[in-house]
């Protein structure tokens, strides 16, 4: 079984986000981690491998530039078997519409029973791009899935909704996305570091996937920002010490909002 | 006027508040048009309160036809919908599930989507929205450049202002869903013991590590419940194992704005409120003065969560009854 996992590179947490006052876009140079929800979707490929044997094959698959190969080692060193870069200058700028159609365009050629994306990503965190790689690869989309199992070419998980959770079957191939309760991501050992300076990580140029540059990248984009600027500091706050009465004195502050 | 497309949330023959929100921002944009999944006799008890804010028409579908395909049908549905009716916008709740349909709509119909507006406005006949991005330290206007634009909102963004109307009441064809889908076998509702969905909810309490405790959650919950509230954790609570994983409020949690978010024991590191700093109204209790949750907190008390959540709850049963 083919299994391709999304990965994408993101600012670190702690990093201040802001958008470039004259491109409009966010600035990504201080991008260097791993989206934190993608170790999720790396650990579920890993395990579903693990179960089904050794014909299974764990790709990672990102749309970055050069400096997502950092992403790309760190799933390798986790455990996965080899990477697919899409690195195109013509991607850049592009809107979740833009990167799930490329995506789709890298997937498809590479094959796949099973695509395993993040739920969300730390910096765009819409969560929109795996159920749109599901229209773009025309396949069932399953997301925000717990506990898979696969039987054959079915797949059986649980998906937590706002209010509790769904059992779903799935046939394959298909798409899925994972939440934080599936697992608990594995560290890459020493071994799995130096494997990963071994393993195959391919470059793709949007040419090689046949994908036209005015089908993604900015120009592409179906979204534009018209202006942006910083959130006004929050107005004034008071901060008491508990003299026994600090429960008290909440109440009377939700009082005055009109809160209670 | 033009259509603007609103998909309703409800429940058991009640409207979510975040639809009522919705249709407040569709009256600013055109003539707002409830669309209403779940059959005629659902419908029927909720076309009066969408009317009352603001719908000018209610589409109603028989979710038994929809089937049991995962999300699929709803998109193919509003994709319908907006192919007869020609909107100048369509609104979604900004729940997990709300922005998966928005994302595989705009696929559909190639549009552009917009996440988590907090506001909408028309610019000449273009839909401009507003959104607070990055964990709300960015306020951003973006518009689509093709298509219909596709909005999800930030449920508490506005509030629902009453606009009485007498919606016609129409019930629409359920398009056929092509190719194969995932199937629901089977729903389960929650151990959430009744509580508002954590993103939608109009107040929020939250406990991290200083609760101390799984057993100690209970605590939290009361107090939670007491206000009507969803609960919240922080990542070190849920990673203790102290709550589950869904409640996790931050940058790889959930992003929470409710009118009120009450942190308790969280000392407020960046992670945690990129999920919860646009909240409009923040409490914080913190036996820390110089946790940086009170540089956040419209108030604050320097106390033991042990004491004064108690004292808190006892307060808030004590002006309730009076
Ligand atoms: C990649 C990454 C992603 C992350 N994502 C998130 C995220 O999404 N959400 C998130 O929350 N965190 C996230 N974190 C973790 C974050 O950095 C903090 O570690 C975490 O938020 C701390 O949780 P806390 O405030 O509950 O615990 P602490 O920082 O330990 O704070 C506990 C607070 O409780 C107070 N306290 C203790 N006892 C009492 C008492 N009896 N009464 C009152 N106050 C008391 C203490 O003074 C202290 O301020 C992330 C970290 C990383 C590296
Ligand atoms: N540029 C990208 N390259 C690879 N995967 C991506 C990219 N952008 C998003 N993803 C995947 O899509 C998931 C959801 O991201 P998003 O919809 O951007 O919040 C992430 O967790 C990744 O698995």
């Amino acid at each position: 079984m083919k299994i391709v996992v999304t990965v994408k590179l993101v600012p670190d947490t702690t990093a201040d986000k802001r958008i470039d006052p004259a491109t409009k876009r966010l600035v990504r140079t201080g991008e260097t981690v791993l989206n934190p929800f993608d170790e999720y979707a790396i650990e579920a490929a890993l395990q579903l491998k693990e179960k089904l044997g050794a014909e299974t094959t764990v790709t990672v698959v990102t749309m970055a530039p050069e400096r997502g190969k950092e992403v790309v080692r760190k799933a390798l060193a986790m455990g996965a078997d080899d990477a697919l870069m899409l690195s195109d200058p013509g991607c850049e700028g592009s809107d979740v519409m833009g990167t799930a159609y490329a995506l789709a365009g890298a997937i498809a050629k590479n094959g796949f029973d099973l695509v395993v994306c993040g739920t969300q990503s730390t910096d765009a965190i819409t969560g929109e791009l795996p159920g749109a790689l599901a229209e773009f690869l025309g396949v069932p989309g399953l997301t925000y899935g717990r506990k898979f199992e696969i039987d054959g070419t079915t797949l059986r998980a649980e998906r937590e909704t706002d209010s509790g959770f769904l059992k779903v079957t799935t046939g394959l191939p298909a798409v899925v996305s994972v939440t934080k309760s599936i697992n608990e991501p594995r560290y890459p050992s020493f071994k799995g570091i130096m494997a990963a300076k071994t393993k195959p990580t391919t470059t793709l140029s949007l040419a090689d996937l046949g994908i036209e540059a005015s089908a993604v990248g900015l120009g592409a984009a179906a979204t534009v920002v018209v202006d942006s600027a910083e959130r006004p500091a929050r107005g004034e706050h008071a901060v008491v010490k508990d003299e026994g009465d600090g429960g008290k004195r909440i109440a009377d502050f939700l009082v005055s909002r009109k809160l209670l | 006027m033009s259509d603007v497309l609103v998909l309703v949330d409800h429940l058991d023959g009640d409207v979510g508040k975040p639809t009522l929100e919705m249709l407040t921002l569709a009256g600013r944009l055109g003539s707002p048009v409830a669309v209403v999944i779940g059959g005629d006799s659902a419908a029927t008890a909720i076309v009066e309160k969408l009317g009352q804010y603001g719908a000018t028409a209610v589409l109603t579908v028989d979710a038994d036809q929809l089937g049991s395909s995962l999300v699929a049908p709803v998109v193919s549905l509003l994709a319908s919908v907006v192919a007869s009716r020609a909107p100048i916008a369509v609104l979604i709740s900004s729940t997990t599930e709300g922005k998966e349909i928005a994302g595989r709509l705009a696929v559909r119909l190639d549009a552009g989507v917009l996440t988590d507006a907090v506001d909408v406005a028309l610019d000449g006949s273009a839909v401009v929205v507003e959104q607070s991005v990055f964990g709300g330290s960015t306020i951003v206007h973006a518009r689509a450049t093709r298509g219909v634009p596709i909005i999800t909102v930030r449920p508490n963004s506005v509030t629902p202002a009453a606009a009485p109307a007498t919606p016609e009441v129409a019930q629409v064809p359920v398009p056929p869903v092509e190719g194969r889908q995932a199937t629901v076998v089977e729903t389960t509702v929650d151990e959430g013991g009744g509580r508002p969905g954590l993103s939608e909810a109009s107040v929020v309490v939250a406990g991290g590590r200083g609760v101390g405790a799984a057993e100690n959650f209970a605590l939290i919950e009361q107090l939670a419940d007491s206000l009507s509230a969803a609960v919240g954790a922080s990542r070190a609570a849920t990673d203790a194992g102290w709550y589950p994983h869904a409640a996790q409020v931050g940058q790889t949690g959930v992003t929470v704005a409710p009118q009120l978010y009450i942190a308790c024991g969280i000392s407020g590191a960046i992670q945690h409120r990129a999920g919860m700093q646009t909240s409009k109204t923040i409490v914080a209790i913190n036996k820390d003065a110089e946790a940086p949750i009170f540089e956040l907190a419209d108030f604050g008390v320097v106390g033991d969560l042990h004491t004064v959540v108690p004292q808190l709850i006892a307060e808030i049963a004590k002006r309730k009854g009076s």
